[in-house]
């Protein structure tokens, strides 16, 4: 059997590299991944919990289940505003879309 | 070490891996392949955790829809392709700092914490479980995940779409007048 501490463990290096990710990129592409990435690291947290605390309810599931949909909405809405900035704009990265900052 | 650790192990070096590969490589068409094969190595992550059903949502969800959205937008940005532009912001040292601070801090409270794990097998048939519970307890939410999915459809589309001409649009309108 696989300690639940291994699990938390993969899942909070990935949270982390996944918020570099997010931080440090300046290409916007590269920032969604990097927020994809940290979905994905809560996601095997909140299974990981649902195995092995409470098997018997499938609460861990259904909220995984249901952060894959809304990730799945914010990734179609979030590159279709890339998409469209990158036609205005002719760029993608996120320093130079900057008209909205005081 | 059984086999199912030696299993995680590997998995755990993959996922790791290609993450950080995510991260840091410059040719951002690399680091949309390795998101893909760190989505897929998740997958795997959910087959050891005995959720056969999230691991399919996974690989169709996450791998079939969202990479290859993700690898379009690139492909419709492509200009970012080019291996001149700089990859990380001036505040990438902060950034990294922090997030070192903060994997320290969440080691140490997963370590250190104690789990009151419970020995309970998974119900054999966690499939049929699964799908009661999401139309029995959390209807509403599964209802409000449908509509959640309907505006993003429309709103993407309407986001991306290509605008019309203004003028060609208004002189139609007073050739009806």
């Amino acid at each position: 059997m696989i300690p639940l501490s291994w699990y938390l463990i993969v899942a909070a290096i990935l949270f982390c590299i996944g918020l570099y990710g997010v931080l440090a990129r300046r290409n916007a592409i590269g920032i969604l991944m990097g927020i994809e990435l940290m979905l994905n690291a809560v996601n095997i947290n909140l299974i990981a919990f649902w195995r092995y605390i409470t098997p018997e309810v499938l609460t861990g599931q259904v909220f995984a289940l249901f952060v894959i949909t809304v990730a799945a909405a914010e990734a179609s809405i979030g590159l279709a505003l890339i998409i469209s900035i990158f036609r205005n704009r002719e760029t993608v990265i996120v320093e130079d879309v900057d008209m909205m900052k005081w | 070490m059984s086999v199912e650790q030696v299993v995680f192990l590997v998995l755990a070096v993959a996922a790791v891996g290609s993450a950080v590969g995510v991260v840091i490589s410059r040719n951002i068409f690399y680091s949309a392949l390795l998101l893909v094969a760190c989505l897929f190595i998740v997958a795997g992550f959910y087959v050891l955790l005995e959720a056969p059903f999230l691991a399919a949502v996974q690989v169709l969800i996450y791998v079939g829809a969202i990479a290859v959205l993700i690898i379009f937008a690139i492909m419709l940005t492509e200009r970012m392709m080019s291996k001149t532009v700089r990859g990380w912001n001036e505040q990438w040292w902060i950034a990294l700092i922090v997030t070192v601070c903060l994997v320290a801090v969440m080691l140490y409270v997963v370590v250190t914490a104690n789990w009151q794990v419970s020995d309970a097998a998974t119900p054999s048939d966690a499939i049929v479980a699964l799908g009661q519970t999401l139309l029995s307890t959390y209807v509403l939410p599964f209802e409000v995940a449908s509509v959640i999915l309907l505006m993003a459809l429309i709103g993407a589309i309407i986001i991306a779409r290509e605008e019309e001409p203004v003028g060609v649009v208004g002189e139609q309108k007073e050739e009806e007048r």
